[in-house]
């Protein structure tokens, strides 16, 4: 019954849904033949304005920088809500089951050995993946890519670690506090970038450190630093998820030992 | 022919939310959100494309090439990082609910309770 | 339209529907990972590599792999209620 009702007022909304969507549909411009303005003025002017070459990186760090602001404190505050909600519910479970509890060391705790070929494989990947993050990372003003990319490529770095089954180096890279604070400092940088373009040019987040050359790593002034701080938070906030997620399961093989 | 993309994205949205409304598993039903997001994406990307542009990025391209609109692409852009992790929040509550109820069946929670 | 757009978002829109039909979440988890790099091949023709860039990584690794681990441990503690309720009985 109450299943039924559901069902109806869905179908309900889904019919409003498609005669709102259509109406609004008369307005947009067929696909294919973009018309706004302002794609078309920042395609012309943002290269020379602020020395980059990837529009996107500089919509989303300067242009924009603002609302990718507050996109960056949505990002901090869920990554901060999904840690706490599961450290908190690991502690209760260590409560529960005190009498049971193993230490790391303890044979049931490790996982099964993985083969060489697997081990050799993974861990000689580990250095590629963080150059090839931190370069997505650094080269965002230029080519496609920038601070959200590149820092989720980053945090998968420690993901090989563990897959070569070392746990215990897994343990001391994914919790150290270092992961916290570079996530804090990611997201404070660019609050501190924001404030300095507020003191220096008049306007919060105004451009305001040298644009240097068109093409080279450090041009687009503070575009560059942003996209810094923002693939340091996203790789230290996806470092602090992946491994609170794990830990939830490192837990299971804690107990389970079968 | 024209406007099969933003067909597309209103499809997205409505199966997306037909999978939230039918969802008998809180896990389940995150993904189905996620589905639904997506189809802000297509809309986005296709009111932004232009036959024949480029992509808005000018490293080895002349500035004046007809390229697609760079604003649209930003926001889906941090809009999917960003995504992920209120996923994974998403997913800590249901764990978090799953441990408390005994249930992640949404028609099996009588109240909210304390 | 070309005919590389029209067959790959047909092909989103069916792979997103596959997804939401899936009831079981740990194949909706692989679905999901699928959808995901569908999604990215769209990005990367619609002209958005930056766009591309991100989803590839996020859908590939970082969305199925959440799910995954918290399917495991919502397993897990299915089976350790049910070893209580049958200490409880025995």
């Amino acid at each position: 019954m109450k299943r039924r009702g559901r069902m109806i007022f869905f179908l309900l909304s889904a019919a409003v849904f498609a005669g709102v969507y259509l109406w609004g549909l008369k307005g947009l411009p067929a696909v294919g033949h973009y018309r706004g303005p302002y794609g078309d003025v920042l395609n012309q002017v943002a290269t020379y304005e602020r020395h980059v070459t990837d529009i996107v990186t500089a919509v989303n760090f300067d242009y924009r920088g603002f609302d990718t602001l507050g996109e960056e404190f949505i990002l901090f505050m869920s990554v901060v809500g999904g840690t706490v909600l599961l450290r908190r519910q690991r502690e209760e479970e260590k409560s529960e089951h005190k009498d049971q509890a193993l230490s790391d060391e303890s044979p049931e705790r490790q996982a099964p050995e993985p083969s060489d070929a697997t081990r050799v494989l993974t861990l000689g990947l580990v250095g590629p993946l963080v150059v090839f993050g931190l370069y997505i990372v650094a080269h965002g003003q230029l080519t496609p890519g920038g601070g959200f990319q590149g820092g989720v490529i980053l945090a998968t770095a420690p993901l090989l670690v563990y897959l070569a089954g070392d746990l215990k180096k897994f343990k001391q890279i994914t919790s150290h506090t270092l992961v916290e604070v570079a996530e804090a400092a990611g997201a404070g940088a660019y609050l501190a970038i924001g404030f300095a373009g507020l003191i220096l040019g008049g306007a919060y987040l105004r451009n305001v450190a040298a644009l240097g050359k068109t093409g080279m790593i450090n041009s687009g002034g503070t575009i560059a630093l942003i996209n810094l701080a923002t693939g340091l938070e996203v790789a230290a906030g996806f470092v602090l998820l992946l491994y609170a997620f794990l830990e939830q399961t490192l837990e299971i093989r804690l107990r389970g030992g079968k | 022919m024209s406007f099969f993309p933003y067909a597309v994205a209103a499809w997205l949205f409505v199966i997306g939310l037909y999978g939230i409304v039918t969802s008998r598993n809180f896990v389940h039903l995150v993904i189905c959100l996620a589905v639904l997001q997506s189809s802000t994406y297509v809309l986005l990307l296709s009111i932004g494309y232009r036959v024949g542009g480029t992509a808005p990025v000018f490293a080895g391209v002349r500035v004046g090439t007809p390229a697609v609109d760079p604003v649209v692409q930003a926001l889906m852009l941090t809009d999917i990082v960003v995504e992920a992790t209120v996923v994974a929040l998403l997913l800590a509550l249901a764990l978090q609910l799953h441990k408390r109820a005994n249930t992640l069946d949404p028609d099996k929670l009588k109240a909210l309770e304390g | 339209m070309l005919f590389l757009q029209f067959t790959i978002l047909s092909f989103v829109a069916v792979t997103a529907t596959a997804v939401v039909l899936t009831r079981d979440p740990a194949k909706q988890a692989i679905g999901i990972s699928f959808y995901g790099l569908v999604m990215a091949l769209m990005f990367f023709i619609f002209q958005a590599p930056d766009v591309a860039l991100s989803q590839i990584v996020i859908g590939a690794v970082a969305l199925p792999l959440m799910i995954l681990l918290a399917l495991t441990k919502i397993r897990r503690h299915e089976e350790e209620q049910r070893e209580r309720k049958e200490k409880k009985a025995a």
